[in-house]
């Protein structure tokens, strides 16, 4: 009897497993992916974070694009916050955190201080913080890691997906 | 076995401890980091090596020490270190470790080291009650609890960028993996040596 329900739950999930990946296979085909978030890319998270010219001393230049998913069109004006283990701050302290818009092509770029690595990664975090955006987005957060801990500077792509 | 000078062996036991010490003390990373962060990475350093310490004693290697006594208060140490190493990343960034700790961190060394922290804490909590388990069957858990401290620990330390340096934590983790085989089968050519001075 165990097993028949096992096996029942085992068809179940296969059956729920063929059937997400059957519904991404359209979704790709009409287009861009939207960029889903990265576990742990919350983490020390200090919303509303206001928009600097500069975090600290700079030195490190983080950069990216921000699209729509599906035609990738370019997002003006979208706020991007950026907080990152610097050699000015750990990632709780509100002077490791900051935010930028991106222009009229949907390029941000921000400078900051050199990311150091820190709980055993050299690893940056950005958010598109709905809360903080008209535009109707669903929110995302990233924890790319640096291929080396000597990079100096960080690129990471948003695509949106429409709330 | 040919018996080394005590003196060379007491020469490499202290050149394992301070060693990696000295060379995690120098590490740029210290100077970006708050203390508890700091302690936090020492206690860790501190705990990899106590690990080839732990067999050395274990396999009664070291000369003019009780082996098995000291074993058990190294192993105390092991845990503190443990502990203080959890403790203090708490401290630093409570999300990154609960993240950890619920085994969905991003990091692919996180769960090597939940795992040896897991098995440590059996290990010392078995040991606490072993005069109620049987002979056999404390040694076979405490063989597997241990085997999981140290190749957890040392993928663990192996895969993180941190104070130490990858050759010398690879150096470190392959004495400890030696150190854990060799005791182990030291340990178990000596077993009727161990029974009967149990029984005495």
């Amino acid at each position: 009897m165990t097993t028949t329900r096992r096996k029942l739950i085992t068809a179940g999930a296969a059956g729920i497993i063929l059937g997400a990946s059957g519904l991404l296979v359209p979704a790709r085909a009409q287009g861009l992916a939207p960029t889903p978030t990265m576990r742990g890319g919350a983490n020390n998270y200090r919303s509303g974070a206001p928009i600097v010219d500069r975090i600290g001393g700079g030195g490190f230049w983080t950069t990216g694009t921000v699209r729509r998913a599906g035609d990738g069109a370019p997002l003006a004006r979208r706020r991007i916050q950026i907080w990152a283990h610097t050699t000015e701050g750990h990632e709780r302290d509100a002077r490791s955190h900051g935010a930028t818009l991106t222009d009229a092509d949907g390029v941000f770029r921000i400078e900051m201080p050199q990311i150091v690595p820190a709980f055993g990664q050299p690893h940056g975090h950005l958010a598109y913080d709905a809360e903080y955006d008209d535009g109707g987005f669903e929110t995302v957060f990233l924890r790319p890691v640096l291929a080396s801990a000597s990079d100096t500077s960080l690129t990471v792509d948003f695509v949106l997906r429409p709330a | 076995m040919m018996r080394a000078p005590a003196g060379l062996i007491w020469a490499a036991l202290v050149a394992l401890v301070a060693v990696p010490l000295i060379v995690a003390a120098q590490s740029p990373l210290l100077q970006w980091r708050e203390p508890i962060y700091v302690a936090a990475g020492f206690a860790g350093v501190i705990g990899l090596v106590l690990l080839p310490v732990q067999a050395l004693l274990i396999a009664g290697l070291v000369p003019g020490v009780r082996g098995r006594r000291s074993h058990v208060w190294i192993g105390v140490a092991l845990l503190l270190a443990a502990v203080v190493h959890v403790a203090g990343l708490w401290i630093t960034s409570p999300p990154d470790v609960v993240d950890v700790l619920l085994l969905r961190s991003p990091t692919p060394f996180a769960i090597w080291g939940v795992a040896a922290m897991w098995a440590l804490f059996a290990a010392v909590l078995l040991a606490a009650v072993r005069r109620r388990m049987g002979h056999r069957a404390w040694r076979a858990i405490h063989v597997v609890t241990t085997t999981v401290i140290v190749v957890g620990t040392v993928v663990h330390a192996v895969l993180i960028e941190g104070t130490m340096g990858t050759m010398l934590k690879g150096l470190v983790g392959l004495l400890a993996l030696v150190g854990l085989s060799y005791a182990i089968w030291r340990r178990r050519n000596s077993r009727t040596i161990i029974r009967i001075r149990i029984r005495s």
